[in-house]
């Protein structure tokens, strides 16, 4: 569906894009992670054909960005970062202009508006003026502004920044909801949104692609250890010296004390994941167990990560 | 061209949903109000002293309604629009740049050429019913005295022109800049030394005349108010507008190659 090959852009002097390559295939949404100036808004707005690459190639749906913009223009809804709306406009005649715009008959224009402004919640706001919306609202109503005319393609940059946690959960929701029917690129900081909503991530970083993967595959590999967080009540001296004799672990943490109890993040062996005796030896010393968990692999880790790797093998 | 109607529409709102229609229009009508007045007020002064004073009352030109109202009264209106129009333009597309909405709008299937077009017709659609707004002058003077008609509906496609040349031109300086005020004023600017051409016609060498003349926005809207429609002036105002939309076009492109 979306094809991006070799993209480049430079802005003056600086490189925004150094080459990239993705494909995404027809209904998948994919989903695309990289820290502030990575380049991912650059390559969206090139997909929107806001503005032309450098150099390289793009098609959506088969069309060439640069060449048949108006096909591609026809075929995608995009959402900006910053959500940029016409404030002294009502929702619906919005509404009403885009999808009038976009391709939506006259006649069907009525049902698409009221459709799609259920399905992004914002049916009891109809009459009110976008410019007095708050954030969460404005953000649905860009949402809904790129899903008027059900294009092929969705083109999503941060979506759910700024949302509450209950808008988040249903703005995801809406986002899976479109998978099969519709094309999704969403960028975003947030790992958890990208293994709930995404089959995909492309990690981005310095105007390159530095991987490309489903998201759970993508922690498996770079998790190389099983991190887990402990609250122990007892001498932290004591706790750390008998921890660290038990076969598997790699690495102790020891973070804050309070009132006597300790944080620790304890990581272990890939394959000698031993917890169970981990908790045995807490309870067998006379220590108080207050909380036991696993860690996760955030984002920043990943990302550190894999930034640091590169440039590892660059030097 | 549904596109283009639907921007032509969608600004046309806007025009109305935010206060500047209404600010510009009743500035504009009191203004033009205040030099109406005054000028057939002085008219009708002069109509009674004559009525006192045989000599002058020969003097021909200075007791015709059409040449001492109708004509000076175009001239005012065309100086209050040189000073009012910069103010409706200044928006279009600067305001459109400095929100982001410029983003959203271009990537809509639309041409830059459709969102020109539908912007300026709505701009010159707000201008004519200020144009209209101001037939009021011309049929209280009809209730008065006997005016030509031909030199006042000359006068008006004069003023309509020019109204769209300084569209055109307003509109131009917006694509250039994000901010309203530098779009405001650049077109004020610009706008005026055109209007001012004509000034410095007795210094320069002989052969600067002709093209000052020529350039020169007033000498123009002279023959409409005399009751001409010489083709000249009007593709004089069409080339200036059509000039000026090419280079608007040509500077929204521009920001796509840009680096």
């Amino acid at each position: 569906m979306i094809e991006v090959e070799n993209l480049t852009k430079t802005y003056g002097s600086y490189n925004a894009l150094k080459g990239i390559n993705f494909r995404v295939e027809k209904g998948e949404i994919l989903g695309f992670l990289g820290p502030n100036g990575a380049g991912k808004t650059t390559t969206m707005r090139i997909l929107t054909c806001f503005f032309p690459a450098t150099s390289g190639k793009a098609t959506v749906a088969g069309y060439d960005v640069f060449e048949n913009s108006l096909e591609v223009k026809k075929r995608i809804g995009y959402l900006p970062e910053n959500v940029p709306l016409y404030k002294d406009m009502e929702i619906t005649d919005y509404l009403t202009f885009v999808g009038r715009i976009k391709g939506v008959s006259a006649k069907d224009i009525k049902t698409k508006v009221s459709k799609v402004m259920g399905d992004c919640g914002i049916t009891h706001m109809a009459g009110k003026l976008i410019g007095e919306l708050s954030k969460g609202y404005r953000q649905r109503v860009g949402l809904a502004q790129a899903l008027i005319n059900d294009p092929e393609v969705l083109i999503l940059d941060e979506p759910t920044i700024g949302l509450d946690p209950k808008q988040i959960i249903e703005i995801r929701q809406l986002i899976k909801n479109l998978a099969g029917r519709h094309t999704v690129i969403l960028s975003t900081h947030i790992l958890p949104e990208v293994s709930m909503t995404c089959q995909r991530v492309v990690i981005i970083n310095e105007g390159r692609v530095i991987a490309v993967d489903t998201p759970h595959n993508l922690t498996n590999q770079i998790q190389k250890a099983a991190r887990i967080f402990f609250k122990i009540e007892g001498p932290a001296v004591n706790v750390v010296k008998e921890l660290n004799k038990v076969k598997g672990v790699k690495m102790i943490e020891k973070k804050e004390t309070s009132n006597g109890v300790t944080d620790y993040i304890v990581e272990l062996e890939k394959g000698n994941e031993n917890r169970k005796v981990l908790p045995e030896l807490i309870i067998k010393n006379g220590w108080g167990l207050h909380e036991m968990r696993s860690v996760e692999m955030s984002l920043e880790d990943i990302f550190i990560k894999l930034v640091t790797e590169e440039k590892g093998v660059k030097t | 061209m549904r596109n283009f109607y639907l921007i032509f529409k969608k600004e046309l709102k806007s025009y109305f949903y935010s206060p500047i229609a209404y600010a510009v229009m009743t500035i504009f009508l009191i203004i033009t109000g205040y030099f109406f007045y005054n000028i057939f007020a002085t008219f009708s002064t002069l109509s009674f002293q004559a009525q006192m004073n045989p000599t002058l009352a020969k003097q021909y030109n200075l007791l015709n309604i059409s040449e001492s109202v109708v004509r000076p009264l175009f001239g005012n209106v065309s100086v209050i629009m040189l000073l009012l129009m910069p103010l409706l333009t200044m928006r279009l597309f600067s305001e459109e740049k400095r929100s982001g909405t410029i983003e959203l709008l271009l990537t809509y299937p639309v041409r830059d050429i459709e969102v020109v077009l539908g912007k300026f017709a709505a701009c010159l659609a707000i201008f004519s019913i200020m144009l209209v707004f101001t037939l009021l002058y011309p049929f209280l003077i009809k209730i008065y005295g006997q005016p030509e008609l031909g030199p006042i509906i000359t006068g008006y496609i004069g003023l309509f022109f020019m109204g769209a040349a300084f569209i055109a031109f307003g509109i131009f300086a917006s694509t250039l800049t994000e901010n309203q005020v530098v779009a405001a004023v650049l077109s004020f600017g610009v706008l005026l030394f055109f209007w001012m051409a004509g000034y410095s016609i007795s210094f320069v060498s002989s052969s600067l005349v002709s093209v000052l003349s020529y350039i020169a926005l007033t000498q123009h809207l002279e023959s409409f108010a005399k009751g001409v429609i010489d083709s000249g002036d009007i593709i004089y105002y069409l080339n200036f507008t059509m000039l000026c939309i090419f280079l608007s076009l040509r500077a929204l492109e521009s920001k796509k190659w840009r680096g």
